[in-house]
């Protein structure tokens, strides 16, 4: 199972044995919990479902999650902390039981993943921004077209803007992957990852780290 | 959150505290094939950024026929072997780029003695 929930902590540069320097984003990665594993008989599909961070409970001796939450965490045997986070990662086989603990040391140095995250939200923004159109001329006698769309169809033929014309709305937000990042740290014991370059989303974001679709595994 | 970023980043490696108008002599790992050699380069701090390990500092020396040279290290960088302070300059900002518009005589900074 090579897959962990984890949560992005921030970017920095650190020093390789030759030292150079490598640019990294941080990743407390896990601990993680088997909390449920789905199977092609019973579900439909196969997967294998993460529990992340523990949530405290109140000051007052309450728990934080709801009680079908806390059920499912707590069914027949299974014991787990409360967990805020549960994700689902769809596998070929069934390599965990229910209830395992998983670590930052599920993946090793060297080895390339794949990242999914919530990119961060840019509200309402042009075409500028969103889909990487060009701006207007600043000067020759133009005026309020510096960051307009420009023409958005012909006239009456067809009459009508196609469907999916590229305009101006909400950005960002949205899941995102990135494929093929190298590890370049892994710390079990402080719970924590570092992958080569960035990724998607603000600091604090939830982050799921998969072993990569690319075929291509790359040495270290 | 910070915290964890710095527990991956390289420790401190313990060489003199450094400020701007100081002359130094940075002794630096240069790599060929695989030689290594020790290369020093000398001259006055004009800029100088904390930051763990993005820490870095500016180096300004004249070479020859009067041309300036700067060269940036990066404080915690294991290719710095060592950091000689020589002398230290009083000097009334952070950053003294005003050194780049300076030559001969007016390129002199007071010493500053501790």
């Amino acid at each position: 199972m090579k897959g962990i929930i984890g949560k992005k902590v921030g970017m920095t540069q650190i020093f390789n044995d030759d030292g150079q320097v490598v640019p990294v984003t941080v990743i407390q990665a896990g601990p993680c919990y088997v909390t449920q594993i789905r199977t092609a008989e019973q579900d439909g599909y196969m997967a294998v479902q993460l529990g992340f961070e523990e949530v405290p409970s109140r000051k007052n001796g309450d728990p934080r999650l709801n009680k079908p939450k806390r059920g499912h965490l707590k069914r027949n045997g299974l014991d787990l902390p409360d967990l805020r986070y549960l994700r689902e990662f769809r596998v070929k086989e069934i390599d965990v039981e229910e209830g395992q603990k998983l670590t930052a040391d599920v993946f090793e140095p060297g080895e390339r993943v794949d990242i999914v995250g919530t990119s961060k939200g840019r509200g309402f923004a042009g075409t500028i921004k969103r889909h990487n159109f060009n701006r207007g001329p600043k000067t020759h006698g133009q005026s309020d077209r510096e960051r307009a769309p420009g023409s958005i169809g012909a006239t009456s033929t067809p009459g009508r803007v196609f469907k999916g014309m590229r305009m101006a709305g909400r950005m960002g937000g949205e899941r995102v992957t990135v494929q093929n990042l190298e590890v370049v740290v892994v710390d079990a014991e402080k719970n924590l990852l570092a992958v080569r370059g960035s990724v998607p989303g603000a600091r604090g974001g939830i982050l799921l780290v998969k072993k990569t679709r690319k075929q291509r595994q790359y040495k270290a | 959150m910070t915290d964890l970023i710095k527990a991956l980043e390289a420790e401190d490696r313990g060489f003199p505290d450094l400020a701007p108008g100081d002359s130094v002599r940075v002794h630096l790992r240069i790599v060929e094939g695989n030689r290594e050699r020790i290369q020093v380069f000398h001259g006055i701090i004009i800029r100088l950024r904390r930051g763990g390990n993005n820490a870095n500092f500016t180096v300004r020396r004249i070479a020859s026929h009067g041309i300036g040279v700067e060269r940036t290290f990066l404080l915690r960088s294991p290719r710095v072997e060592k950091i000689e302070v020589v002398r230290h300059a009083k000097v009334r900002r952070a950053q003294l780029y005003y050194m780049r518009q300076r030559q001969g005589k007016s390129a002199r900074l007071k010493e500053r003695r501790v």
